[in-house]
């Protein structure tokens, strides 16, 4: 039938809906592993500056981890951090140079493991920064280890029989526990399992930029993300696992929004 | 029906199936051919694309472009003026 529709109207008039971002993404293939939740948000933030045209005046902090060469991917001004410590780097730039959009990208065994007192304290002070908090429960880069997000009976290299509670503790929520400090202003978890949740996060990630123009305090956008090479896991079964067992545990939805 | 087409970068796919779980018209597939770095590339073969940008919006690797029929009313108006 579509054949059809082809023959009967040759002409049919095409235009361009969605494409890379040309701009502000370098055009290079990413390094991550097939199916890699990082490159979707690496791309996502870069559409966002380059919708609202701040291209210029974005200044990005690296951590360590597998998004160790986010520099690579996007063309903003970055800065490398040492490990934990991107939410201390991006205060200092912050306060050197107010006038400029400045956001943390960091992983659960940057933001959430080593630099839980940076991040903690960064949220605390109220830093007009925006923190982008990549959480797949895992030290992807190192190969597979138990992070501190990691979900309990989850098996990874570390934890061989699953993750025992009795023994190293539950996972740590770091988004609701920031989003108790009065230093938050916008606070919320979105994930990048679906088309849906991408358009979501697209949307909160655009109003933390324009919430950093208010200078009311910090923005934290954590992203329940997958590693499919890390879980052991086709990309696909790695959707289904997020479905299945993260969400129970890591509610997608704004945790502290601004009073209008 | 609205008619789209999606073109794919080969080159820089990894064969992750995302999109194909993410498009709602079945219409891509794996490709039995390999690229340069060894994986088999994600490729349309059912002409019935409808450009809902889902594909394009899990791809990981940025590789997908997708293009949608000009609406009729956006169509008039651009002739009209």
């Amino acid at each position: 039938m579509s054949e059809k529709l082809y023959l009967d109207e040759p002409e049919i008039e095409l235009e361009e809906v969605y494409c890379r971002p040309t701009e502000a993404l370098y055009d290079v293939p990413f390094h991550y592993c097939p199916g890699c939740g990082h490159s979707v948000v690496h791309r996502l933030l870069m559409e966002v500056v380059e919708e609202l045209g701040i291209q210029e005046e974005t200044i990005g902090v690296a951590p360590v981890g597998c998004s160790v060469f986010a520099y690579h991917y996007m063309n903003v001004d970055m800065q490398e951090a040492a490990h934990g410590r991107a939410s201390a780097v991006a205060t200092g730039i912050k306060r050197v140079l107010p006038d400029k959009y400045v956001f943390s990208y960091q992983g659960d065994g940057d933001l959430a493991a080593i630099g839980t007192a940076e991040t903690i304290h960064t949220v605390n002070r109220g830093e007009n920064i925006l923190m982008v908090f990549i959480n797949n429960g895992i030290y992807g880069m190192t190969g597979g280890q138990m992070a501190p997000t990691t979900l309990p009976g989850q098996v990874t290299s570390t934890s061989p029989y699953g993750r025992d509670v009795s023994l190293v503790g539950s996972p740590l929520k770091m988004t609701e526990l920031v989003a108790n400090l009065p230093g938050a202003y916008y606070v919320t978890r979105q994930s990048v399992h679906n088309p849906n949740a991408v358009r979501k996060l697209k949307k909160a990630l655009t109003k933390s930029f324009q919430y950093q123009k208010l200078k009311k305090g910090t923005c934290f956008v954590e992203v329940v993300s997958n590693c499919p090479s890390g879980w052991k896991m086709t990309p696909v079964e790695s959707i289904k696992y997020i479905e299945e067992h993260m969400f129970p545990y890591y509610p997608v939805g704004d945790i502290k929004v601004p009073k209008e | 029906m609205i008619k789209g087409n999606v073109t794919i970068d080969g080159k820089i796919c990894k064969g992750c199936e995302l999109c194909i779980i993410a498009c709602p018209q079945d219409a891509l597939a794996l490709s039995s051919h390999f690229n340069d770095k060894g994986y088999r590339y994600v490729e349309l073969i059912h002409n019935v694309c409808t450009g809902c940008t889902n594909c394009a919006l899990v791809c990981p690797e940025a590789a997908i472009t997708v293009y949608r029929q000009v609406k009729q009313a956006k169509k008039e108006k651009v002739s009209t003026e």
